[in-house]
């Protein structure tokens, strides 16, 4: 038997309920996207009209939406640190130099974007509305196994538009708050496009067109012992090794100012992203390497 | 089919406000005020679980008395309205006046058309950039609404409290000395079925939280534990009893008994 709240009897009884009536009647539901799809369909990320479905052929290449590139997580002592490149591209021709497709998604997560950029940022940005109405709502964190498996739920929601090309691959990473061992709690998460979900447990993992490099490079580089420091050189070391073979992901741009996003998340302090100050040093400490050796 | 009785509008109204009005005085009582660092919530609740406070988004927090019940639904409505707006428009555009309305409709429209009117007080707080910009509405059973300008004192016994409040508050207190205030409002209250016994309340029988005007992004924060129990007035630090045996802890403080209470 369905368990709902009853029409309100009166003049409009039997009818759907309109306007903010319907966000009285969910009845024990937690979940935001749920709600959102009950009630304004519409707002979610990569629901596309029946046109555009019907329009075989043209995919992102035709319409010339950006595209987000390269994507590192490395696992470390003290939890997980996550960096991506700041580069988005459409075709051959840089769409934006300075993107940000990092993103802190609550106190202890992060998730970072290769793809589809409109469908990716859109999608990030429900995914956090929905952690922190679950935390409202609940008064508790969602477990980490939660979080995953609801951005699981998000991508296979997009398996129609990434049918036509415009795909979605997120890189979660996470600080388990239940795992006593901080050397065990940070986890990376990866996902297909039908929302298939792999805990990464080697320590690493690179998403995007330039992950083959910068696998290869946290392959050699990393070490899931290592402290912040060592852990957050190596993630630039791997990105500029992406960028270094891959044309469509950025190096670090000295001259404008612009370097990698570095989210690093712990237990005590949560997700920080590392400020910019720190980490135009250790690329001014990377860079100098590699004029004296350009292999690194 | 049975022909209704016929009972004047008037008569129809008064005896659910009676209705309304015997379900949120039973409760124990919660105190909103604005302070030097933003809006301060103290409610006298011995459970740690249901709370009578509680965050909707960025800038605005919710504090009720009633039917438990009823405000959890209201509380939850909140936050979906709050978030669902905060979604489709931006961050910014999610005011406590608005939602105060929205939330004064719905109450407004249940108590003439339910069977039942809510038996429910709440307040919806919004901190502002500046002591200014501090709002408290308080909307009642039958969706009336209120901006006020002070401090709002609901559920239980109200006069005691209110009384005492406009004796002892001033703008612009700094923390301690508003939970001060308010703590030693809400003693003033007899506990509910109990004589007139004076009474201290402990860090167990607090739910304190703030909505802090400097903090980034999401302002609202609980105040529990040693960090509570650091700034409540002396004589308050010692006391932690846990709630008397056979007293509930929280949720509905007193049963409802089908409203014949």
């Amino acid at each position: 038997m369905e368990f709902r709240q009853q029409d309100i009897p009166g003049l409009f009884s039997g009818q759907p309920p309109v306007g903010h009536q319907s966000a009285f009647r969910a009845l024990g539901e937690t979940s935001f996207t749920n709600y959102v799809a009950a009630t304004q369909p519409h707002l979610l990320p990569g629901r596309m009209p029946d046109a555009a479905v019907r329009a075989q052929g043209h995919g992102p290449e035709a319409l010339g939406v950006p595209h987000g590139t390269t994507i590192v997580a490395l696992q470390f002592a003290e939890g997980v640190v996550i960096a991506g490149d700041r580069r988005a591209t459409s075709g051959n021709v840089i769409a934006q130099r300075d993107i940000e497709k990092i993103f802190i998604t609550d106190s202890h997560s992060a998730v970072g974007i290769a793809g589809s950029a409109g469908i990716a940022i859109e999608m990030v940005r429900l995914y956090s509305v929905e952690l922190e109405h679950y935390e409202k709502i609940e008064g508790v964190v969602m477990s980490l196994d939660g979080k995953a498996n609801r951005l699981a739920g998000m991508v296979r929601g997009n398996l129609g538009a990434a049918m036509q090309g415009f795909v979605v691959v997120p890189l979660f990473a996470g600080y388990d708050l239940d795992q006593p061992d901080p050397a065990k709690a940070g986890r990376i998460i990866t996902y297909d496009a039908t929302g298939g979900r792999y805990e990464e447990n080697l320590g690493y993992h690179a998403v995007g067109s330039g992950s083959m490099f910068a696998k290869s490079s946290l392959k050699k580089l990393h070490s899931t012992s290592a402290d912040l420091a060592t852990t957050v050189k190596t993630a630039i070391e791997a990105l500029y090794d992406a960028a270094d073979d891959d044309t469509a992901t950025g190096g670090p741009d000295t001259i404008r100012k612009i370097y990698p996003i570095v989210v690093s998340i712990t237990g005590p302090e949560g997700a920080v992203q590392r400020p910019t100050d720190e980490i135009s040093a250790v690329v001014d400490q990377v860079v100098a390497g590699r004029t004296e050796n350009p292999g690194g | 089919m049975t022909m209704p009785f016929y009972s004047s509008v008037d008569q129809l109204l008064r005896d659910r406000s009676e209705l309304a009005r015997k379900g949120i005085s039973r409760g124990r009582s919660v105190v909103v005020m604005t302070y030097a660092g933003g809006v301060l919530f103290v409610a006298e609740n011995h459970s740690t679980a249901l709370h009578k406070v509680s965050e909707i988004y960025d800038r605005i927090g919710f504090a009720a008395v009633g039917r438990y019940n009823e405000f959890e639904g209201l509380r939850t409505a909140g936050i979906r309205l709050a978030d669902s707006r905060g979604y489709s428009y931006d961050r910014v555009d999610v005011t406590g006046r608005w939602l105060a309305n929205t939330y004064a409709q719905h109450l407004g429209t249940a108590f003439i058309e339910q069977q039942k009117p809510y038996e429910a007080e709440i307040c919806v707080a919004q901190v502002g950039e500046t002591a200014e910009g501090d709002q408290l509405y308080r909307i009642t059973y039958d969706g009336s609404i209120t901006d006020e300008p002070e401090f709002v004192v609901m559920g239980g016994t109200t006069e005691p409290i209110s009384t005492k409040l406009k004796e002892t508050y001033a703008a612009g207190l700094e923390l301690d000395a508003a939970i001060a205030v308010a703590v030693e409002g809400l003693q003033t209250a007899a506990a509910p079925g109990n004589g007139a016994e004076a009474r201290v309340l402990g860090v167990s029988a607090l739910e304190v939280a703030i909505l802090d005007r400097s903090r980034p992004r999401r302002t609202f924060r609980r105040l529990e534990g040693s960090v509570l129990r650091e700034l409540l007035p002396a004589a308050n630090r010692a006391e932690d009893e846990p709630s008397a045996s056979g007293e509930v802890a929280g949720g509905d403080d007193v049963p409802a008994g089908g409203g014949e209470g």
